[in-house]
């Protein structure tokens, strides 16, 4: 197990280092994409509320892998050349934007409404109210299942690995095929994937009790 | 527009059918399975064996905090490499099941650690044993909480049974694969196809998780 982690460590190294950019990325632009429907759904149009859920609600229901291949095989055929990398991170962003949609807009009921109707009743338009007083108390509420949502983001990337896209597990499936010794291999790449997720996950519950 | 005519012919159609039963096959037996072991895992982390349930509890984080995909890899690569040899169809279960059953022994534990204390010690000065008072008192009101989030974790089951497809499982996505494979024309007809299958199946699911929800909530 030890030759297998001394002979790859570069290999292995890269490997965390794309999955790692990747779940980054994705947290980041998820996270804008996630915003902007939560706030959407909160507005008082139906319309909007209605092309929020729709959004929401489709890619919560269909699975990563099928958005990522999407990215992955059919944008290249129809619109422009994309990689692996980009193909895989564009799906887990829009997967996971849906995701959290949902943890911003609870994280916005979860203010008092009183907050709203004092900053209207103050003259601030709906916008002004949301982005300068409802979203900077909601963020509060979103912290802890925001960092959830990077464990999962960090366990998903795996799908990277189908759209050749240089993370840990494509790594390790090199590795494992080149080297035949796959338990050995995967328990290494186990064993990384769990010096990322264990300590957030851990840190994270610590941080859930001590809000709560 | 004429690609979705042809790419749906009922052939097609039949053989994307055909991959997802094998979908709903994987997910429906490790969901059961899962429930088993879920259930006996998040007691044992419940009523706190000396240390048993830290040792319990640990394999649970362990198992929770790996990327599935791996867990597939290591039930049908790695562990053929030590002998073990199983069919596709039990591997893509099996690696299922040991990763679902950490995530529902999460969920019932919890389910189980919000029925307020008083209900046991209620049950207990009644004159009810311990395991009575689980039984009669604590599980079935714990069972009311628990069922939504064990309805959205079967969601993700069948959502995730598509990653057997690279140990080529024949479920949904691997027969969608194939039939775009043999003709590119069909490929944005497959992939509509499979959002709206994944789509009908999960979101009817989740309809019938608020229906419980709102129906057990009174």
């Amino acid at each position: 197990m030890i030759t297998i982690f001394t002979e790859n460590w570069q290999a292995l190294l890269t490997g965390l280092g794309y999955t790692l950019f990747s779940s980054i990325l994705a947290l980041f632009f998820s996270l804008i994409i996630g915003s902007f429907f939560a706030i959407l759904e909160e507005m008082p149009y139906r319309i909007l509320k209605i092309i929020a859920r729709i959004y929401i609600e489709v890619f919560r229901n269909i699975p990563l892998l099928v958005v990522a291949m999407f990215f992955y095989v059919v944008v290249p055929m129809y619109v422009t050349n994309i990689n692996g990398f980009t193909a895989g991170t564009i799906g887990l962003t829009i997967y996971t934007s849906a995701f959290i949609a949902e943890t911003v807009r609870a994280g916005i009921q979860a203010v008092d409404p009183g907050q709203m109707e004092g900053a209207r009743s103050n003259g601030l338009t709906f916008m002004q109210a949301m982005f300068h007083i409802i979203l900077p108390q909601a963020f509060k509420y979103v912290i802890p299942p925001l960092g959830n949502q990077f464990i999962n983001l960090v366990k998903n990337s795996s799908v990277l690995a189908f759209v050749a896209g240089f993370d840990l597990m494509y790594q390790g499936d090199i590795i494992a095929s080149t080297t035949f010794d796959t338990i050995n291999t995967y328990i290494i790449i186990g064993v990384l994937y769990l010096i990322i997720t264990m300590p957030l996950s851990y840190y994270m519950r610590h941080l859930e009790k001590k809000l709560s | 527009m004429s690609d979705f005519i042809a790419a749906y012919s009922w052939e097609n159609i039949r053989y994307l059918l055909q991959g997802l039963l094998v979908t709903i096959e994987v997910s429906v037996i490790s969901i059961i399975f899962s429930f088993i072991i879920g259930a006996i895992l998040g007691l044992t982390r419940y009523i706190k064996v000396k240390r048993l349930s830290a040792i319990v509890g640990f394999v649970i984080d362990l198992i929770r905090n790996l990327p599935l995909l791996l867990i597939l890899f290591f039930v049908y690569f790695g562990l053929a490499n030590v002998g073990i040899r199983l069919s596709i169809f039990w591997s893509a279960t099996l690696a299922m099941t040991v990763f679902e059953s950490a995530m529902l022994a999460e969920i019932i534990r919890s389910g189980i650690q919000a029925v307020e204390p008083g209900q046991m010690e209620g049950a207990r000065a009644n004159g009810l044993t311990y395991w009575q008072g689980l039984r009669v008192i604590v599980l079935p009101q714990a069972l009311k909480k628990m069922i939504p989030p064990l309805v959205s974790q079967f969601i993700s089951l069948i959502k995730d049974t598509s990653l057997a497809t690279i140990i080529v499982l024949p479920e949904l996505l691997y027969h969608a694969q194939l039939v775009y494979g043999q003709n590119t024309n069909y490929v944005i007809p497959m992939f509509v196809a499979l959002a709206v299958m994944y789509f009908v199946v999960c979101y009817a699911l989740s309809l019938v998780s608020r229906y419980l929800e709102r129906r057990l909530a009174r």
